[in-house]
């Protein structure tokens, strides 16, 4: 189980590795990766990521733990970066490692929901001439609560 | 009391700053924003519409009618966008 909010981008096979190694219970690995996307068609110079140092980490910690009180786990990671990301950029990803695939499934959907709406990340858009806040979805907040 | 007022995303950007010190009475986080939106215009723009504001306290998210106690550290954000 560990954390990580970083500005330096990340490498998912070498993550995927060091979760599973050594561990021969681990039958099923599921990962995400989030990236940088543009919504206007050609028109996204970069995304930038805002956090609050120290609540950010905690409130990862915290999902986290959740997630493997119920879940039946053998090990999970979260990449979260910050800063200034260009278009296709690896944003975050979340792996969770289990002896069947349906936890291993299931505990890395919650990880996401939760982290959308309680992780303190804030994304910007930067256009040529502009910039804009990416407004939160009313989505994240149903996809959250069906969990609970 | 002594607090340390930090503000994110459009929140800082409407108000100017990233951090303050605060000195306040106020008794839960609804009368802070009372007290800052009554200090200058750019927390009364900030702090129009309170329910795309979210409050942390020490870290930890609350709602407005949260007592400030003891607290230290106060912050206000727009609802978080990661992932």
């Amino acid at each position: 189980m560990s954390i990580s909010v970083q500005s330096d981008d990340f490498d998912l096979g070498a993550e995927v590795a060091a979760l599973a190694d050594g561990n021969g219970d681990i039958g099923a690995v599921v990962t995400f990766v989030g990236l940088v996307r543009d919504t206007t068609g050609g028109a996204l110079l970069s995304m930038e990521l805002e956090h609050y140092p120290g609540m950010t980490e905690q409130a990862l910690a915290e999902i986290e733990l959740a997630a493997t009180k119920r879940w039946s786990l053998s090990a999970s990671r979260v990449i979260h970066r910050y800063g200034n990301l260009k278009t296709g950029e690896q944003i975050m990803m979340v792996a969770t490692a289990s002896p069947h695939r349906k936890d291993a499934f299931e505990a890395a959907e919650f990880l996401m929901d939760y982290l959308k709406t309680d992780a303190p990340f804030w994304k910007k858009e930067h256009f040529k001439d502009s910039t804009k806040w990416v407004d939160s979805k009313a989505d994240d907040d149903a996809a959250k609560d069906r969990w609970s | 009391m002594q607090l340390d007022v930090l503000y994110f995303a459009w929140v800082r950007e409407r108000i100017g700053i990233a951090k303050e010190q605060v000195s306040t009475d106020a008794r839960t986080v609804a009368d802070l924003v009372k007290e800052l939106s009554a200090r200058e215009e750019r927390y009364q723009v900030a702090f129009q519409d309170m329910t795309v504001v979210k409050v942390a306290v020490d870290q930890v998210l609350v709602s407005l009618e949260t007592p400030l106690g003891r607290a230290k550290e106060v912050a206000f954000f727009p609802p978080m966008t990661g992932g």
